[in-house]
């Protein structure tokens, strides 16, 4: 067999890349158009926006959850490794079967954009907002202390509750959504899973307590702050305790 | 499988988690040489791997086991199998390189864990557990299981701050009251008592503030800088063995009386 394959001439090196163009074009994505067509600069750029696609959500232009799971993996590791605080939140649409009901899937889907823009618009460049699946999102906070936790819950919150969703059959759409979420176990190597799953007992505590509100878990600190560091070692500064 | 509430009454080993927040400070040094020095006392002693195959103990010790808890998780093997005599007469129960895998905390590993340490403890005086560097929530659970906590640390600012964290770790998620301490690499006498007052005293300030039951720090030994303790672990010998009259391996004697009372 293997001999056989060796005298076989060589078929010569073509990509299949038909597939790929098309994904690219179907979503919008230019390639460089000075780069001549199978030059390795124009490679990369497919290459790229393949992987730019792979990375997002179809429907809200969000982080998927394929990228989901890569950021909350690396935040996992970084909180274990340098105990800085970090906050995942874990975002749903409340009733939004009725919203489907009454305004039919188009306007669900509208919705579930809109409420991904607002969630996008409130948070900083740093933080990861992905549809984790339906009309379930997942944001993840990066260096977000325990204090402001809650705040930066509410904010997002009163965002989407203020914001109304125009659908295309001329009818406004009031949504709400619940919020559940969990610091990071700092210092601690975990797993993404175990953390999901405390924001997500969260988020069954705000469902069903009414809904339209944040849960968040108490928090343990166990941060160790620039203060106390200085403190184990200045033993000059001791004296001054007490 | 597990033991039932009825023998509750039984005589059930001690467990003390051997842990630090840095690594290289020696604490699977310090876990296996008090061992000896514990056996040597008249106790049944067994170091367990508790982070699952991360820690160093078979190197430590010089082992190359064959069955190791890996087969026991996987059913490939009875535990009894998985139970080695290591050279300073206590026994052994190493994770295995494959266990890495469940190094991530899972309701099956939690399971296991239980399971096994239900199984050893009443077979034992004494099980270590010797944690591996850092925290991963398999050492927290593993050290939830324990009677007491020692922290190992060095003088050096890196292991004092991981120590610190740790120990904040414990108290905060475990509502730890008491962790031994034991300093390793001390230059002087008397550095790991003021080690202790120093994390005492950040400890009731930012830890134990406002707690109706403060953390106490004990210290149960301060271990000396010695060169024979390179000799040994280059040896892959235990210290107690090699150079049994050596500061280092007195020092250590004291910590296993200090723990025996």
């Amino acid at each position: 067999m293997s001999a056989q394959a060796a005298s076989e001439p060589k078929p010569a090196p073509t990509l299949r890349l038909q597939a790929a163009l098309q994904l690219l074009a179907q979503a919008g994505q230019s390639l460089p158009g000075d780069a001549p067509q199978g030059s390795l600069r124009w490679l990369q750029a497919v290459i790229d926006g393949l992987c730019d696609l792979s990375s997002r959500d179809a429907l809200t232009g969000l982080s998927n959850r394929r990228q989901f799971e890569l950021a909350i993996a690396r935040e996992i590791d970084r909180v274990a490794r340098a105990g800085e605080p970090a906050l995942v939140l874990m975002v749903d649409i409340d009733h939004f079967k009725r919203v489907n009901d009454t305004h039919g899937h188009a306007a669900g889907d509208e919705v579930i954009k809109a409420v991904g823009q607002a969630l996008q618009d409130c948070v900083r460049p740093m933080d990861t907002v992905a549809r984790f699946g339906g009309e379930e999102f997942a944001i993840i906070l990066p260096n977000c202390p325990p204090a402001f936790g809650q705040t930066v819950a509410e904010r997002i919150r009163l965002k989407v509750q203020r914001r109304p969703v125009p659908v295309s059959s001329g009818a406004e759409v009031a949504v709400t959504i619940s919020i559940g979420g969990a610091f990071a176990p700092q210092w601690v190597r975990s797993s993404a899973p175990l953390w999901i799953e405390r924001a997500d007992q969260q988020l069954y505590r705000a469902k069903s307590e009414g809904r339209n509100r944040a849960c968040l878990e108490q928090p343990t600190v166990s941060l160790v702050s620039a203060e106390e560091k200085s403190l184990l070692f200045g033993t000059s500064q001791f004296q001054d305790i007490e | 499988m597990t033991s039932s509430p009825s023998n509750a009454s039984a005589r059930r080993a001690r467990i003390m988690a051997v842990t630090s927040g840095k690594g290289g400070v020696g604490k699977t040094f310090v876990a296996a040489n008090l061992a000896a020095a514990l056996t040597r006392r008249g106790e049944r002693v067994l170091v367990l791997d508790a982070d699952l195959g991360l820690a160093n103990l078979d190197v430590v010790l010089n082992l190359y086991p064959k069955i190791t808890l890996h087969d026991v998780f996987t059913g490939k093997a009875e535990l009894n199998d998985a139970i080695l005599p290591a050279p300073g007469g206590f026994s052994v129960l190493l994770a295995g390189s494959g266990l890495v895998e469940y190094s991530r905390l899972t309701a099956e590993v939690r399971d296991q864990l239980l399971g096994i340490i239900d199984k050893l403890a009443p077979r034992f005086d004494r099980i270590l557990l010797d944690t591996g560097a850092g925290i991963s929530d398999v050492v927290l659970f593993a050290v939830s299981l324990a009677d007491d906590v020692m922290v190992v640390a060095t003088p050096e600012p890196t292991s004092l701050t991981d120590a610190y964290a740790t120990i904040k770790v414990l108290a905060t998620q475990q509502q730890r009251r008491m962790i031994k301490l034991a300093v390793n690499q001390i230059s002087r006498s008397g550095e790991g008592r003021a080690i202790r007052a120093q994390l005492q005293q950040v400890v009731d300030r930012y830890v134990s503030n406002g707690t109706d039951t403060p953390l106490k720090l004990e210290l149960v030994g301060e271990i000396p800088t010695d060169p024979s303790v390179r000799e040994a672990v280059q040896r892959r010998q235990l210290l107690l063995e090699t150079i049994p009259g050596c500061p280092a391996a007195t020092a250590i004697g004291v910590i296993a009386d200090k723990l025996a009372e």
